[in-house]
């Protein structure tokens, strides 16, 4: 029992990484209809400016959790600017061509940021130095739970209710949802569009570079293609969820990585990738607008 | 055909044909020896690269102090190629050092997985192949041009048995193992094989792959079965995760490794977690034997810091092959000339290839600063191993096994 319940633990930690990309994923295609490629690779970046973050703050020589916030935040703000360039210079030119043009261009960033990457940063790991030390905390029955994971559980938790603060209770985040229910109407209204789709961009790639940080704390080994793979879970996740939706991102980041972690722990590693697939076309074939997803009638 | 699709082809034609002839005459000129070697320099296990290219170019400045770099007249080039810790990128690599750089012989890979995936590629080409420090039986069984340094899995997986079950006296293990790798999964199976004659057991087995970031799931499952020690037989990066993830977890149980540990990045990566833990290894820094203690000065003044067993590897490599050049020049010179680069693909240059495998075939007791070299009718050295002990953050010398 005690080694169920620790799997569950680590499950839900690793999961909540998941929630963290899942949210940007779901926020950006919930205002634009498009499916940011690219996210996943702004997480990798945020890990990276962590990094550097932390080494220029000399966080790890003596750490303590103002100078680990110090890092959050710094890597946060620099993902935001480059959340920005990419949708200017990126997505802003493709946005009135066809969706087609803008999965094609989002792909294209994808590919433009890994091997940038392994060009400034280097294919070989890098490790990412210890911010705040690990510490281990017993739940009771043998089942512990690490610091760092119950950090990565609250500063997911903050940032998902923020966000949801943000879009339904701020003029931003209205502004956000007309532009999502219709944005030729919202700009009727006099909303200013690109502001919005820049600012939603913005918001993303922070969400994605906090992602990277806290996983970089729990798991040091960062490399430029990191990205690859958390990225396409945490789309799995976000359409499990159904897209579009906060809470929904955060449940199928939440399922993903508890079901990962049991397939590992009780079947056999050699399908911790296949697992996100396999739920991928469950939900598709039972119930393709996702969990908390609506069910919406095209019009034909 | 249309007179223009005709025009079209002939062009083409002359123009690969031009190709072709610069591509052969590329190096001209000058006749010089070229060497190629493959690593990993980048990637997952970037330092096994690194450290194989720092030992080979020990071998090369000392060769150029003394002989001016040259051996029977010709200049030695060494031609490194990246990897980035991929078998299909390593199988390319040799691909290109062999058709392109026209290398006389071939020193590379760490990883058992890469060095099998270029191995037949030098075994079919006639191209002497010195694999410094894979330990899977497989690697040299590819054929009669792959040659090692270094003792055998067999061997290792028997010394870490021995000194899970004779010196730490522990009976219940439990292995984690890389199942991607040839390296990992064949050492746990000769532990395995090793630890049960022994008369102890192996309570349960788990898996990874490499490049795995999170190891919790299967260090939970190991943890509910209350093991005396972990056998981790992977590579430094996962195996330093690992540490850390099963303290996280509450395991204190040491963790027992094989050579593919050894990197200067374990420590950086594992920590405090690695202490306490044991890794067998090719050397270890602090013996006195007086060759070792003479390379480590030098290499200590050429790059500002230690190097790994897998240098000291490479750098054994390394001079085993300028040996058999040099014993080749000097008993037959006219042989000998077939291995100029301008000779390449010639018969004069199979010729020399032949006799070149013969003479690296018969190194005999070869005094290496990883110890004495003689290779056996497998092409494998026979060569004790050393068991390391991490205390306090340092890899210092626990004991010693003969085989």
């Amino acid at each position: 029992m005690s080694e169920f319940l620790q799997q569950l633990v680590n499950g839900v930690t690793w999961g909540s990484v998941y929630a963290l990309i899942a949210l940007g994923y779901t926020m950006v295609y919930g205002i634009l209809r498009l499916i940011n490629f690219a996210h996943g690779d702004v997480y990798m970046l945020g890990a990276f400016f962590g990094y550097f973050a932390a080494r220029f703050f000399n966080a790890a020589s003596d750490p303590n959790p103002f100078k680990a916030l110090l890092v959050l935040v710094s890597s946060m703000v620099a993902c935001g600017l480059v959340g920005i360039v990419i949708e200017r210079a990126a997505y802003k030119p493709v946005r009135r061509s066809s969706r087609l043009s803008a999965l094609i261009t989002a792909i294209g960033v994808s590919l433009l940021l890994e091997n940038g990457g392994i060009l400034l940063f280097g294919a070989d790991p890098k490790f990412f130095p210890q911010i705040i030390p690990a510490r281990n905390i017993a739940l009771g029955n043998g089942v512990t739970i690490s610091n760092q994971q119950i950090i990565i559980l609250a500063v997911s938790l903050v940032l998902m209710f923020t966000l949801r603060f943000i879009v339904t209770q701020t003029r931003v985040g209205k502004a956000m949802q007309a532009v999502s229910f219709n944005p030729t109407a919202a700009a009727l209204m006099g909303i200013s569009v690109d502001r919005i789709v820049t600012f939603t961009f913005m918001i993303g790639s922070m969400l994605a570079a906090a992602a990277g940080v806290l996983v970089a704390l729990q798991n040091p080994k960062i490399e430029p293609l990191m990205g690859i793979m958390p990225g396409l879970k945490a789309f799995v996740a976000a359409v499990l969820g159904g897209i579009g939706n906060i809470p929904g991102a955060v449940l199928g980041g939440l399922v993903m990585g508890i079901a990962e972690v049991l397939v590992v722990g009780y079947v056999s590693p050699t399908y911790r990738d296949a697992i996100a697939f396999v739920l991928l076309i469950v939900i598709l074939l039972v119930r393709p607008a996702g969990i908390l997803g609506r069910q919406t009638a095209e019009k034909v | 055909m249309s007179s223009r699709t005709l025009l079209g082809f002939s062009l083409a034609a002359v123009l690969t044909a031009g190709l072709i002839a610069a591509g052969c005459g590329g190096n001209g000129g000058q006749d010089e020896l070229v060497i190629g070697e493959y690593g990993s320099l980048t990637g997952n296990d970037a330092t096994f690269g690194t450290s194989t290219k720092d030992g080979v170019e020990i071998a090369l400045a000392e060769l150029r102090a003394q002989k001016m770099g040259k051996i029977g007249g010709l200049t030695v080039r060494v031609q490194v190629e990246d990897d980035q810790s991929k078998a299909e990128e390593a199988a390319t690599v040799v691909q290109k050092l062999i058709n392109q750089d026209r290398v006389v012989a071939v020193v590379g890979e760490v990883a058992s997985s890469r060095s099998l995936a270029g191995g037949p590629i030098c075994q079919n080409a006639g191209v002497p192949m010195i694999s410094p420090s894979s330990t899977n039986p497989k690697v040299t069984q590819v054929g009669d041009y792959i040659f090692r340094m270094c003792f055998l899995d067999q061997f290792q997986g028997t010394v870490m048995a021995r000194f899970t079950a004779q010196t730490l006296k522990l009976k219940k293990v439990a292995i984690l193992k890389d199942s991607k790798s040839d390296y990992s999964v064949g050492l746990a199976q000769f532990f395995t094989e090793a630890f049960t004659s022994l008369g102890g057991s192996i309570i349960t087995e788990q898996a990874y792959q490499s490049g795995d970031n999170d190891f919790r799931a299967q260090l939970t499952a190991i943890k509910a079965k209350h093991p005396d020690a972990i056998i981790v037989p992977g590579y430094y990066t996962e195996a330093g995760l690992i540490a850390r993830q099963a303290r996280e977890l509450g395991l204190k149980q040491p963790l027992v490794g094989g050579d593919g540990w050894e990197s200067e990045k374990l420590i950086e990566i594992g920590g405090e977690a690695l202490n306490g833990c044991y890794y067998s290894n090719h050397w270890a820094l602090d013996a006195p034997d007086p060759r070792l203690q003479a390379f480590l000065k030098t290499y200590r003044a050429k790059f500002n810091g230690d190097p790994d067993a897998i240098g000291g590897l490479a750098y054994d490599a390394a001079n085993v092959l300028f040996g058999a050049l040099e014993k080749l020049a000097e008993q037959d010179p006219q042989t000998f000339k077939g291995l100029a680069s301008s000779k390449a693909g010639s018969d004069a240059r199979k010729a020399a290839e032949k006799k070149l495998r013969d003479l690296v075939a018969t190194t005999t007791s070869y005094p290496g600063v990883t110890g004495t070299i003689t290779l056996d009718e497998n092409r494998n050295a026979t060569k004790p191993a050393v068991i390391i002990e991490i205390k306090d953050g340092k890899k210092t010398f626990n004991s010693s096994f003969n085989p």
